[in-house]
């Protein structure tokens, strides 16, 4: 794959109408662009929502993308999160099979990588990490060596730094 | 005063200024249309709903305020999907207010019901589903608003039936908006970066597009153009913007633009593009599009900037104001260009359109290039012209010499067949003391052919010109140039006799099948009162030339029996 393909972020803010998410799919898929990963949900306006897509692209394609998103009557505002400005986080709740031998290790990973556990039932618990895309890599590649049955991951949610 | 969601509707629609509806009755907007029995706004009752958004549409170009169509949920709303899609490709203003089943219903597959919001979300510059009765006069305004602001487009509202049967108290008006334009950041700083590079050119061309027709800009364009004494080319949506009978006038540029704008366009060294996308049948091959020229590109929207073509200098603006900067920031440093600079350009460009003019040859059978030069003259080029797609259009756009905005009214994005008789008589309606001709072919004419039946119903005096060549001449032209003459599924041989059909109507049909009779028919259409169909029997097999192949640069172009030019 060429270089130049990475994966980008850009950060909507749009009123919320339950046809605007309909309506950024649809910029997205018309133009052939593909959505890697979404996030939406409101901000402290339960008017405005703000949503964070992922896809994988140009920067000329972002940027083609972008002032089409602007162009939306509901869109307030649509713009790159570039990487080193940005903090981006992903998280993941995975089914992990609980055994006795699987103890240790299913703690020590919890430990060293800030997980949770949120569930727990007669021979499975569920677990909970949050980090960035290499992080929660790793973390899944741990799991499926410990047996994992069945995971859900959310889309990527991403802020700027602040201007220092 | 308690009022019905119909009664809300239309004090709506007065705010905004609406004088006429273009519709057709059905199932969900009954009690609209009883409203409307009781209204004094004009309702021109179409024949199928697809003539009533294209005689919206028409009725806006001509006019330059935002068209009206009235249609039913269901199939009444589909059919309405090709002109929303030609209009947003046109940016032309247009309110499509569609009937839909009563809230409660939605989404249970009912009779007449579809999702018409999703099916239009992609080509409508907004969309609303109107969900109660306290949303509708909000709606109605902000739906026009959009339309008319910034780069205009189509904007449907969808009305529940049960919205439009409810009740409430009211006695608020809606007032109008009034359309928003963003001003452009540094406005003045970008106009004088332009103006410098517009000085120093020795071959500067300029480009107009249809936004300077959008953006009633005709007369500050020309102002400037001549100031400056800058050669002007057109893009199809452009035709009438400049007039054809100015010196600068170079033609119109593209796939089967003139010889010598194609020229210019290829050799100028500053290119300044008014209102103008670069689409593809403009620029042909993008990386050998204008290849020597600085390019300024002033358009409303940005996302119509760099998107196609490189541009040197963008200024995002509505095309007034920024021609109007730079006529006062030119005045004010009291700039000009030394004439000796761009003398060689002009004669240069002279001597491209002594070699190569606008040609086609004579011969025993009626020339359709022949056809619209004849009715150019008779009309003094004064009529307003819509077109169908394909060689009629190519040759209307070609020979007919626009000299005024808002007068050609063609499908230049999509291209839709079918367009030209219900926009005619949507100019026809708007512009009633005008001479409206529909120049069609025999297949294209036959897409609407059941507006006849409206024009005949309001005495709409539309003149029909028929360039019938028993073929789909286009598809033909292309099979002859690039498919070995295989003329798959091109040939109309089974056409009507479109006289009977006229008459069928109660229209008056004329028939010309030898040149010597093609003026006398023409003078005979134009000056009966009413509608005339005017069936030409034209060479079967001409062809549009100048053509460009796709994907070729624009200076190879063909010119059939003439020559073949790679410049």
């Amino acid at each position: 794959m060429p270089t130049q393909f990475k994966e980008r972020a850009i950060a909507v803010i749009v009123n919320n109408r339950p046809d605007v998410l309909a309506r950024i799919a649809g910029t997205f898929s018309a133009r052939g662009f593909n959505i890697e990963s979404i996030s939406a949900n409101i901000t402290r306006d339960p008017a405005v929502t703000k949503i964070i897509i992922t896809t994988l692209t140009t920067p000329d394609t972002i940027a083609k993308v972008i002032k089409q998103l602007n162009r939306l009557v509901d869109v307030l505002e649509a713009k790159r999160l570039r990487r080193p400005d940005a903090v981006r986080r992903e998280m993941i709740i995975a089914r992990v099979p609980w055994t006795k031998e699987r103890q240790a290790a299913i703690g020590e990973l919890v430990e060293t990588r800030g997980g949770k556990v949120v569930n727990e039932e007669s021979g499975a618990v569920i677990l909970e990490f949050t980090g960035d895309k290499d992080a929660l890599e790793e973390i899944l590649t741990r799991l499926e060596e410990l047996g994992m049955e069945d995971f859900t991951r959310s889309g990527v949610i991403a802020l700027e730094r602040g201007k220092s | 005063m308690q009022q019905t969601g119909s009664q809300i509707l239309f004090t709506a629609l007065k705010e905004e200024k609406v004088d006429t509806l273009f519709g057709y009755p059905g199932g969900c907007v009954m009690d609209i249309y009883d409203e409307l029995f009781r209204q004094d706004i004009r309702h021109i009752l179409v024949r199928h709903e697809q003539g009533a958004i294209h005689a919206a549409d028409g009725y806006a170009r001509a006019s330059g305020r935002v068209g009206v169509c009235l249609v039913t949920s269901g199939p009444g709303a589909t059919n309405t999907v090709t002109g929303i899609a030609n209009a947003y490709m046109d940016s032309i203003p247009v309110v499509i207010l569609t009937g839909q089943v009563p809230t409660a219903m939605i989404g249970n597959d009912g009779f007449q019901e579809v999702d018409i919001t999703g099916i239009t979300r992609t080509c409508t510059k907004h969309n609303f589903l109107v969900r109660q009765i306290g949303d509708l006069q909000r709606t109605i305004r902000e739906a026009f608003h959009i339309a008319r602001s910034g780069r205009p487009g189509p904007v449907l509202v969808d009305l529940p039936k049960d919205v439009i049967q409810s009740v409430m108290e009211t006695d608020r008006h809606a007032t109008a908006l009034p359309p928003e334009e963003k001003p452009c950041p540094d406005l003045e700083g970008l106009c004088n970066e332009a103006l410098k590079l517009l000085l120093k050119a020795k071959k500067p061309l300029i480009i107009v597009g249809g936004g300077v027709i959008l953006g009633k800009a005709s007369e500050v364009f020309r102002t400037f153009a001549r100031k400056f004494q800058i050669p002007v080319v057109s893009t199809l949506m452009g035709l009438g913007a400049f007039p054809a009978n100015d010196p600068l006038w170079t033609g119109m540029l593209g796939m089967h633009g003139a010889y010598y704008a194609n020229m210019a366009v290829s050799q100028c060294d500053v290119l300044m593009a008014v209102g103008v996308r670069f689409d593809d049948r403009a620029t042909s091959k993008v990386e050998a599009f204008a290849p020597h020229a600085r390019i300024i590109h002033i358009d409303i929207d940005p996302v119509s900037i760099d998107k196609i073509i490189r541009t040197d200098i963008a200024i995002v603006s509505h095309c007034t104001p920024a021609l109007q900067t730079l006529l006062r920031l030119s005045e004010a440093q009291g700039l000009r260009q030394p004439e000796r600079q761009i003398h060689p350009w002009h004669n240069r460009i002279r001597q491209w359109k002594a070699e190569m003019p606008l040609s086609y040859c004579r011969n025993r059978n009626i020339k359709p290039q022949y056809v619209i030069e004849k009715l150019h003259q008779l009309t003094q080029g004064r009529a307003i012209i819509a077109t169908e797609v394909g060689q009629n259009q190519m040759w209307a756009a070609q020979f007919y010499r626009f000299n005024e905005p808002n007068t050609f009214l063609t499908s230049g994005g999509l291209g839709a067949m079918g367009f030209g008789l219900p926009a005619a008589i949507g100019a026809q309606v708007a512009c009633p003391d005008r001479t409206v001709v529909d120049v069609a072919g025999d297949g294209s004419i036959q897409m609407n052919i059941q507006e006849l039946g409206t024009i005949v119903h309001y005495g709409l005096p539309v003149k029909v010109v028929i360039l019938n060549n028993l073929y789909l001449g286009m598809i033909r032209q292309w099979q002859e140039l690039f498919y070995g003459r295989r003329y798959s599924q091109s040939d109309m041989t089974q056409a009507p006799d479109f006289v009977k059909l006229a008459e069928a109507y109660g229209i008056k049909g004329l028939r010309a099948t030898k040149p010597g009779e093609v003026k006398r028919v023409l003078k005979e259409g134009l000056e009966t009162p009413g509608p005339v169909v005017m069936d030409f029997h034209v060479e079967p097999e001409e062809n549009v030339f100048p053509m460009v192949k796709p994907g070729t640069p624009l200076t190879e172009m063909a010119f059939g029996n003439v020559r073949a030019a790679v410049a």
